[in-house]
């Protein structure tokens, strides 16, 4: 099985920001956006909507590889699943130490209430990330790095015929 | 964060925002900059919210919907949302205009109230265009009938709005001919909420006319009640002299901001600022005055009539409170930042609602009555000078000001040119007929923190004044000149051209004119009308040399201001584009379709020197169609295509 990510396109944003309120939904007790705002414990989103140099741009873990949160954490809580390739924390053996939120290169890794909290890919979710689902113009996708490549390559196929004709 | 000088360029409101980088006080740039990326779904006009099958949104990118679950497109949906915007903006407008039409009625009826007729010159003139009787009748009768006769434009069903027969004929016509005269001003606003209900107008333009008609309502009805009816009660402003910006606040002194819209209120408490008990408590509390300053076109309408000075504009208002040396602000509607009472929590200001439409957090409600006016403003301007011993930390008064001179309206503009035994436009067409003055233009509107504060409309107004255009001006735009210091008539030599100049000389009036209150845009209206009735040029406001812009609007009264002027055929050039940009059809209408119906139509365009430039290139073309000559004098944007055209017509 393919390592599979969440790729984005900045031209298609439109800065709505449904993707870090899906997020923030998904990772709720109840998963219902009608009730997900009343919560004791107000669920937290792992994606953040930002504005740099004129552009939209959506930013959450990347499931680096390496991954500097791996290499920093001090009980092994942090952890890359060789398979799938997605970087994931051991809530039974996180300590916030928030080692992991010093080393991040994206920001993407917020210390939480006790534990670690980043983009879990919603692995437990039925039909894929949340964010993606939710994005309404398609600039977040879900794709292998191989399949990412090849659409990169694709676009700049159509790019250079269009520059030539 | 963007820095003191990206957020402004008016330097008391760099100086303040610089005290303040180190202090615990959030302002409108600081929410602005956390609201960023804004949604641009909504900025493109292409959500939808009016029923609960929703919301919906439209891809512009055409992967995602392209219809609502109704199956209204991106042009239906654009379209019933800024027409949404302009019934927001025509309410507002108008319930200020109902206002002042329910205190005449109150001063001239058996009614107890504070207010009289102040101007009855005005009175007996609006009463004879209105067909009231006016042989053998004091003011007081004639009053009530004016009054009655404006209230009843509120809810009239059929006919015509009254104001409207001030236009030029042909634009009347072009009016009918669209089915957009406006027959009661309460009456379109209700059908624009009825069509954008889900499953009534589903066709664009057909939506966005009426929004045409309710902004006409506006323009021609509510608003132009609003000002006639406040120069009735308050008097016709004349010129004044005064000063803008934050440095108007003195901190030894008990300041008093008012901040809002209305008249009314403010004109009582520009009295009992004066009552010489309440300057006596003053003194007694170790100030040594009282001083009372303006934010928005509360301040406007005060300035034109009383000279009291300019605090600042739409932006500014949290700033004022940050000088730690106001006492009260005083707000009535529109406009006022539901942020001030969090701010007071902070600084010792007390903020003072007084209209029963407009509460705000952390605000002491002292509502206002018209049958105890002035009492009530006696009690308001205690409480500020009660207040006075509680100041708390620095003083942050920036030094700047500026001079200015206002008090504009077409009544006395122009008769200033002529004379005041001759009163008449027709030195002022002569001088556009000559090319002396190349045209005029209308710069209003509001602040909006996309822009940096005010570069915007004094870029736009400099840019006018050196190709030798007149600026009329109104509004947040108006401050934003007169702290710039183009309103006082020493400007004209170091910003206008060699033509303004010379009419700014003989008459000594400023380069860019003070006309008032965002509801005096009625002022600008007329003013054209008169242009176009003393003749020469041409048969219609569309035919004249003149062009509209708001550079840093934000308001829905903003929308509803730009649609009555576009439709009384002025091109008009606007800094932030109307959300409608994801629905090409619509974008179709209002930036070229109009023009064909109405003479006027939009341009979005937020660079300040660009804008200018769209608007004089409008001016130069309507000059050549009239066949005038082109600028007299030299000027830095020159004439790109008015000689050729003039050749070949």
């Amino acid at each position: 099985m393919g390592e599979s990510k969440i790729y984005f396109e900045s031209g298609k944003c439109l800065g709505c920001h449904s993707c870090e309120f899906a997020c923030a939904v998904a990772h709720s007790a109840s998963k219902d956006l009608h009730k997900a705002h009343l919560e004791d414990e107000l669920p937290v989103r792992r994606r953040d909507v930002e504005l740099v140099e004129g552009a939209c741009l959506t930013v959450a873990c990347r499931h680096c590889d390496p991954a500097p949160c791996v290499d920093a954490c001090i009980t092994g809580a942090m952890r890359k699943d060789p398979d799938t390739g997605l970087v994931s924390c051991d809530l039974d053996q996180c300590v916030g130490c928030w080692m992991c939120v010093m080393v991040c290169p994206f920001d993407a890794v917020q210390p939480g209430k006790v534990h670690a909290l980043k983009c879990d890919m919603c692995d437990q979710r039925e039909g894929g990330p949340a964010c993606v689902e939710a994005c309404p113009t398609g600039s977040l996708f879900e794709a292998t790095p191989q399949q990412f490549a090849e659409t990169v390559a694709a676009r700049k196929r159509t790019l250079n015929a269009e520059a030539k004709k | 964060m963007k820095s003191p000088e990206q957020r402004s360029t008016d330097p008391a409101t760099i100086e303040v925002l610089k005290e303040i980088a180190d202090q615990d006080l959030e302002v409108v740039w600081d929410r602005f900059e956390a609201m960023q990326p804004q949604c641009g779904f909504g900025e493109l006009g292409l959500c939808c919210r009016n029923c609960t099958m929703g919301p919906c949104r439209i891809d512009p990118f055409g992967e995602g919907p392209s219809e609502g679950v109704c199956g209204a497109t991106a042009d239906i949906i654009a379209a019933r949302n800024l027409i949404r915007m302009i019934a927001g903006g025509a309410s507002a407008h108008s319930d200020h205009g109902r206002d002042v039409a329910h205190t005449l009625l109150a001063a001239t009826s058996g009614e107890k109230s504070d207010y009289q007729v102040k101007d009855e010159i005005k009175l007996r003139a609006l009463a004879a265009e209105l067909g009231v009787e006016t042989e053998g009748r004091d003011g007081r009768q004639i009053g009530r009938e004016v009054a009655e006769i404006c209230f009843e434009q509120f809810g009239q069903q059929h006919g015509e709005v009254v104001f409207a027969a001030r236009a030029p004929e042909d634009q009347r016509k072009r009016w009918r001919q669209s089915r957009v005269m406006p027959r009661g001003v309460d009456r379109e606003i209700v059908e624009i909420m009825h069509r954008t209900h889900i499953g009534v107008d589903n066709d664009p333009v057909n939506l966005i006319l009426q929004g045409v008609r309710a902004s006409l309502a506006d323009g021609w009805g509510g608003s132009m009640i609003a000002t006639e009816l406040s120069d009735v009660l308050f008097r016709t402003p004349g010129w004044v002299t005064s000063r803008a910006n934050l440095g108007v606040l003195d901190p030894e002194m008990v300041n008093i901001v008012v901040h809002g819209h209305e008249p009314t209120l403010s004109e009582m408490i520009v009295a009992a600022a004066q009552d010489e008990e309440l300057l006596e408590l003053a003194k007694s509390k170790g100030a040594k005055g009282i001083n009372l300053a303006g934010i928005c076109c509360t301040a406007n309408e005060i300035l034109m009539r009383h000279g009291i000075p300019l605090a600042g504009n739409f932006l500014q208002q949290e700033l004022a409170l940050a000088t730690n040396v106001v006492e009260a602000m005083i707000v009535d509607v529109q406009c006022i930042f539901p942020s001030l009472g969090k701010l007071t929590q902070k600084v010792h200001t007390k903020l003072i609602s007084t209209s029963p439409k407009a509460k705000f957090p952390y605000a002491e409600h002292i509502e206002f009555e018209e049958s105890r006016a002035f009492e009530i403003a006696k009690q308001i301007v205690r409480a500020a000078i009660e207040n006075f011993p509680n100041r708390k930390g620095t003083p942050h008064v920036p030094e700047h000001t500026s001079p200015l001179v206002a008090g504009f309206t077409p009544e006395n503009i122009f008769s200033a040119l002529g004379g005041r035994y001759r009163p008449s436009y027709r030195p002022l067409n002569d001088a556009i007929i000559s090319g002396r003055l190349r045209g005029i233009a209308g710069v209003v509107g509001c602040n909006n923190p996309k822009q940096q504060h005010d570069a915007c409309h004094v870029g736009v107004t400099k840019e006018l004044l050196a190709n030798d255009v007149l600026v009329a001006t109104t509004g947040c735009t108006a401050i934003a000149d007169a702290k710039a210091g183009l309103m006082c008539p020493e400007a004209a030599v170091e910003y206008a051209g060699k033509g303004i100049q010379e009419v700014c000389r003989a008459v000594g009036i400023p380069p860019v004119l003070h006309l008032g209150s965002c509801v005096d845009n009625s002022r600008i209206l007329i003013v054209l009308s008169n242009i176009v009735a003393e003749g020469g040029l041409g048969e219609s406001i569309a035919d004249l040399p003149v062009a509209g812009s708001a550079p840093e609007w934000m308001s829905e009264k903003a929308v509803s201001i730009g649609f009555y002027v576009v439709a009384s055929g002025v091109y008009t050039v606007i800094g932030e584009p109307l959300p409608v940009q994801g629905a090409p059809g619509v974008t179709e209408f209002v930036t070229n379709g109009m023009e064909e119906l109405f003479g006027g139509k939009f341009a979005f365009e937020s660079d300040p020197i660009k804008a200018a430039r769209l608007m004089i290139d409008h001016i130069d073309a309507k000059r050549a169609a009239l066949h005038l000559p082109g600028p007299m004098y030299e000027v830095p944007y020159a004439p790109i295509a008015a000689g050729e055209a003039v050749a070949a017509s």
